[in-house]
C-alpha cells in the first residue's frame, strides 16, 4: 500500500504494510535511526516520537496512523541543535550510554509545548513512562527544568 | 479461561419493600434459585422468569449484569483512584499512567500515545476506539451491587446519561464492545448483545437495585449462602 507521510517537514512516500509499526519505517525504509528500539511493545519509551503535537510509542504505532500528520523524529526537533532541552541536555551532560535519551527529549518536548512551566510532579508523571537503565533520571529532570526556566 | 461452573445459591428476597407489613413479606418471600452456568457465560433474561414480583427480578437481573460491570475487563478502566489497572489481578498499569484532566491521559503520556483504535496482536497492546479512563466518579471497583446500581441510576455520575442512554451504550457503545474482543485476555462474561439484555430487561422492571447486603453476583463465591 502506498502511503504518504511528512516526516521532519519533507514528503516521503513509502510503498509498506499500512499495519507496519511506525519505528520499521522511520528507521529500516527511511534511515532515521536517532529513534530507538528497546521493547517493542510500549514499555519503555525509547521510540517515541511525535504525531501532530502528541508524544506517542513509534512501535505500536501502525504506519497508516500517520497519514496526514505531522511527524516529528529527533532530527527534526530543531534544525540544528538548539531545541531548549537539547541545549540543556548538552549543559547537564545528560546522557550515560544515550540509548533512552531520544525518547527522553521527545516526551520532554511534548511535556513542555503542552505546559511550558511544570511542576515536579508533572514531569515525574509524564516521562514516568521513559525508561533509563542507566538510571540519568535526576539529570534528565534537572534538564528540563532547566529548559522550562529558558523558555 | 476458566471453566469453573457457577454454584447455584438460593436467592431469597425479602424485607426490601418497607411500605409492605411484617407478615406480608415473611409470606410473599419467594426463593429463587438461579440455573448452573458457566463462568464465562452470562444468563440469559429469561432464567430470570421464575420470579414473579417484577422488582425482585430487576435486582436479580441487575445482579447478573454486575457479573460484566465488574470483570476486570470493563472495571480496570473504571478504577477508584487516577491510573487504570491490570490483568485480572487488577494490578497497577505499567508504566505508570494517570487520568488527566480529561480522562484520556496526561501532557506527552497520553491514553492514545500508546493505545491504538484496535488490539494490537504482536505488541499484545490493547486498543479500542477512544480508549480512555472513565471519570473518577463512575468509578466501579470496590463497588458493592447496590452502590454500583444507585451510581449507574445517577445521572450526576454517569455522565447524564438517562435509562434509556444506558441501555444503549451497554449494548452498542464501541469501546465497551471492548470487553468481549479483548485480544489474548479472558473475556467478560457472555456478549454485548446479552449484557445489553440484561440491561434492558433490569431498566423494563423498574430498575431496581439490589439490597445493600448483596455482597456479589448470583451463583458466585461472593454470595455463596
Ligand atoms: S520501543 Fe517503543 S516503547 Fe519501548
Ligand atoms: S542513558 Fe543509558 S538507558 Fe538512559
Amino acid at each position: 500500500m502506498t502511503l504518504r507521510l511528512t516526516v521532519n517537514g519533507t514528503e516521503q512516500t513509502l510503498d509498506v504494510d499500512p499495519e507496519m509499526p511506525l519505528l520499521w519505517a522511520l528507521r529500516d525504509i527511511l534511515g532515521l535511526t536517532g529513534t530507538k528500539f528497546g521493547c517493542g511493545q510500549a514499555l519503555c519509551g525509547a521510540c517515541t516520537i511525535h504525531l501532530d503535537d502528541e508524544a506517542v510509542r513509534a512501535c505500536v504505532t501502525p504506519v497508516k496512523r500517520a497519514e496526514g500528520k505531522r511527524i516529528t523524529t529527533i532530527e527534526g526537533l530543531s534544525p540544528d541543535g538548539t531545541h531548549p532541552l537539547q541545549r540543556a541536555w548538552v549543559e547537564h551532560a545528560v546522557p550515560q550510554c544515550g540509548f533512552c535519551q531520544t525518547g527522553q527529549i521527545m516526551s520532554a518536548a511534548a511535556l513542555l509545548r503542552k505546559k511550558p512551566h511544570p511542576t515536579d510532579a508533572e514531569i515525574e508523571q509524564s516521562l514516568g513512562g521513559n525508561l533509563c537503565r542507566c538510571g540519568t533520571y535526576l539529570r534528565i529532570r534537572e534538564a528540563v527544568k532547566k529548559a522550562a526556566g529558558g523558555q | 479461561m476458566s471453566t469453573i461452573v457457577l454454584a447455584t445459591a438460593p436467592l431469597v428476597f425479602a424485607g426490601c419493600d418497607k411500605t409492605k407489613s411484617k407478615e406480608e413479606t415473611t409470606k410473599k418471600a419467594p426463593s429463587f434459585v438461579p440455573p448452573a452456568i458457566a463462568a464465562s457465560e452470562l444468563r440469559k433474561v429469561s432464567a430470570f422468569d421464575a420470579i414473579s414480583d417484577p422488582a425482585d427480578r430487576s435486582r436479580a437481573i441487575f445482579l447478573e449484569a454486575t457479573r460484566v460491570f465488574l470483570h476486570p475487563r470493563c472495571s480496570n478502566c473504571h478504577p477508584s483512584g487516577d491510573s487504570p489497572l491490570q490483568g485480572n489481578e487488577q494490578r497497577p498499569h505499567d508504566p505508570p499512567v494517570f487520568r488527566g484532566e480529561n480522562n484520556h491521559g496526561i501532557a506527552a503520556l497520553e491514553c492514545t500515545s500508546c493505545h491504538q483504535d484496535h488490539n494490537l496482536e504482536l505488541a499484545r497492546v490493547p486498543g479500542a476506539p477512544n480508549w480512555h479512563l472513565a471519570p473518577r466518579e463512575m468509578a466501579w471497583i470496590g463497588k458493592t451491587p447496590h452502590d454500583l446500581c444507585e451510581q449507574i441510576k445517577d445521572e450526576k455520575r454517569n455522565g447524564g446519561k438517562s435509562l434509556e442512554a444506558i441501555v444503549e451504550h451497554s449494548a452498542h457503545d464501541p469501546l465497551v464492545a471492548w470487553g468481549w474482543n479483548p485480544g489474548p485476555r479472558e473475556p467478560a462474561p457472555g456478549t454485548q448483545a446479552s449484557f445489553g439484555d440484561l440491561v434492558a430487561a433490569w431498566v423494563k422492571t423498574g430498575a431496581a437495585c439490589p439490597d445493600a447486603t448483596e455482597k456479589g453476583p448470583l451463583g458466585t463465591k461472593e454470595n455463596a449462602r
